[in-house]
């Protein structure tokens, strides 16, 4: 008997508990899906034909599309300046970027709620300098759900950028601008090229976390901006209807699986070519 | 001026000071607000008062809640540990291809969208009679917290030397002897850090929770989330704090554990 056999039973606890609890639970939400009212794909039909439906879905794509966009246009300065920061600057940016990510969502989107209304302080301070004579809706619309999104998401893009970032050699950058590029050249071929896989796996990475986003846009966004798993719970909470609901959280699971196995692929790819 | 080292300078300063306040000032904001005297959210505050929280924990609502996402962080989180140090334990050692498959099980939790899991499970329990039941919410953040406790501790012992293990065996210790003596000392910091982790997840967990939950068994974020809904006093900001604390207090004691075992601070 080999050393790994002997200690297989300690196994056993984890997977019986995943497999009852989560693989079953899941698997038992993909058979309501198709089988009721009756089997078919009905429940899917539904929500690719109906406008209600789709408007959902497009306001996922997009809401998480340009949380994406924001995050690596953020990102990638405060990565790069982490990277030449000194030790302990860097460490203190580290940590503030990880506050947000350990402190409740349910926490930070009620702390944006407070200062964003219209008796809240950003438009307590804005019209008591008088900048503008009405205060602004700055929450309960898009602007509020994408402020409060990119807060939360950025340690997605900041960690694979910085871990990319680290490992670039200064000298390639300097070598271009010595061979005449400006500096703005050099930037866009050699050093963006450079950082490429870390953007790219933070992209993709804050893209699918933000698909599933449920609480945020819930307290920040308006009647507009509703995301996909806030379809989920008030199709269930309120309705009580299974079918439709069920067919919704598949059809989240399978776009987040195959984004998933895209970035698997993509990696694999490039570890095969180096 | 692209070249001047100090124009770069100071824009890396500009930059990291706009990430401090993004990232950090709602966070004091709402800190600030819940010492205020005011009978309203309105900052800066016009005087300093501790009403807020004694509110709070005058407010049968509000202890029962938190009290109740202690009876259920406490249990969730020394589960998770334990079964996830030991799925941990027992993957480092397996040497089929089976172990990619069944560690990708185990951290699927963690990758599927958290409604699809809340979704499934509430409407799993409600077939077995766990909704709305203390059992139920606690088996559910086991599910939700045991990713974490995996992923940490398998990386700790992905850079752990075996040998050592095979060296207390050599000199007679049985198995059980070398795990106690030899490895679990030098892989307790990541244990310690995956259970931080597992509690602070299962403290702040809004969703699953909301699924779960009844008015009589009800953990302190679905009463926070019901008033939010509603009309907020100052009180909802002291209970703010107090989870935002919570995070805060964890993720130091993370840190600590992290720089004694000498590693970079990280997710």
């Amino acid at each position: 008997m080999t050393a790994g056999n002997r200690t297989l039973w300690l196994l056993i606890p984890a997977v019986l508990l995943i497999g009852v609890c989560f693989l079953y639970p899941v698997s038992w939400l993909l058979q309501r899906s198709v089988s009721e009212p009756v089997w078919g794909l009905q429940n899917y039909a539904t929500i690719f034909s109906r406008s209600i439906y789709l408007g959902v879905l497009w306001n996922t794509i997009t809401i998480a599309g340009v949380t994406t966009v924001l995050c690596a246009l953020i990102g990638f300065p405060v990565a790069y300046s982490m990277v030449h920061a000194r030790p302990r600057i860097r460490k203190l940016l580290i940590f503030v970027v990880l506050i947000p990510f350990w402190t409740s969502i349910l926490v930070r989107s009620f702390a944006w709620l407070v200062i964003l209304q219209r008796g809240g302080i950003i438009n307590d301070i804005l019209t008591g300098i008088g900048l503008i004579a009405e205060p602004m809706d700055l929450v309960y619309n898009r602007f509020g759900v994408l402020l409060g999104m990119v807060q939360v998401l950025l340690p997605f893009m900041v960690f694979p950028l910085y871990a990319v970032m680290a490992r670039i050699d200064g000298s390639f950058f300097r070598a271009a601008t010595n061979l005449g590029a400006t500096p703005v050249r050099a930037f866009f071929r050699v050093y963006l090229p450079l950082c490429l896989p870390g953007l790219g796996t933070g992209a993709m990475l804050v893209f699918i976390v933000a698909l599933g986003y449920f609480i945020t846009p819930a307290l920040l966004g308006g009647r507009g901006d509703i995301m996909i798993a806030q379809l989920i719970f008030e199709r269930i909470d309120e309705f009580g209807d299974w079918p439709l609901a069920s067919a919704l959280a598949i059809v989240l699971l399978v776009g987040t699986g195959l984004l998933f196995a895209i970035i698997k692929g993509v990696s694999k790819l490039r570890r095969g070519r180096i | 001026m692209f070249y001047s080292a100090k124009f770069w300078g100071a824009l890396r300063g500009v930059i990291n000071v706009m990430l401090v306040v993004y990232m950090l000032a709602p966070l004091v904001i709402i800190f600030v607000i819940s010492f205020s005297s005011a009978l309203y959210l309105t900052f800066p505050p016009p005087g300093l008062s501790l009403q807020w929280y004694e509110k709070m924990f005058s407010n049968p609502t509000w202890t029962r809640t938190l009290v109740t996402s202690l009876k259920i962080m406490v249990p969730a989180a020394i589960v998770a540990t334990v079964l996830g140090t030991a799925a941990a334990l027992a993957l480092s050692r397996m040497e089929s291809k089976w172990a990619l498959v069944i560690r990708a099980v185990l951290m699927a939790p963690l990758v599927v969208p958290v409604i699809i899991t809340a979704a499934a499970i509430f409407g799993v329990f409600r077939i077995w009679g766990l909704y709305g039941s203390l059992s139920g919410l606690i088996l559910a953040h086991v599910i939700l917290t045991l990713p974490y406790v995996l992923s940490t501790v398998s990386a700790n012992l992905a850079v752990f030397d075996k040998r050592l293990e095979d060296a207390a065996a050599n000199c007679g210790a049985p198995p059980w002897t070398a795990f106690r003596r030899v490895t679990l000392p030098l892989i307790s910091p990541s244990v310690m850090s995956g259970m931080l982790f597992a509690m602070v997840i299962s403290f702040d967990e809004l969703v699953v929770s909301l699924f779960l939950s009844t008015p009589r068994v009800r953990p302190v974020t679905v009463q926070m989330w019901s008033n939010i809904k509603g009309d907020t006093d100052p009180t909802i900001a002291a209970i703010a704090t107090v989870l935002f604390l919570f995070s805060l207090l964890a993720l130091l004691a993370d840190g600590l554990a992290r720089r004694r075992s000498g590693r970079e601070p990280g997710l």
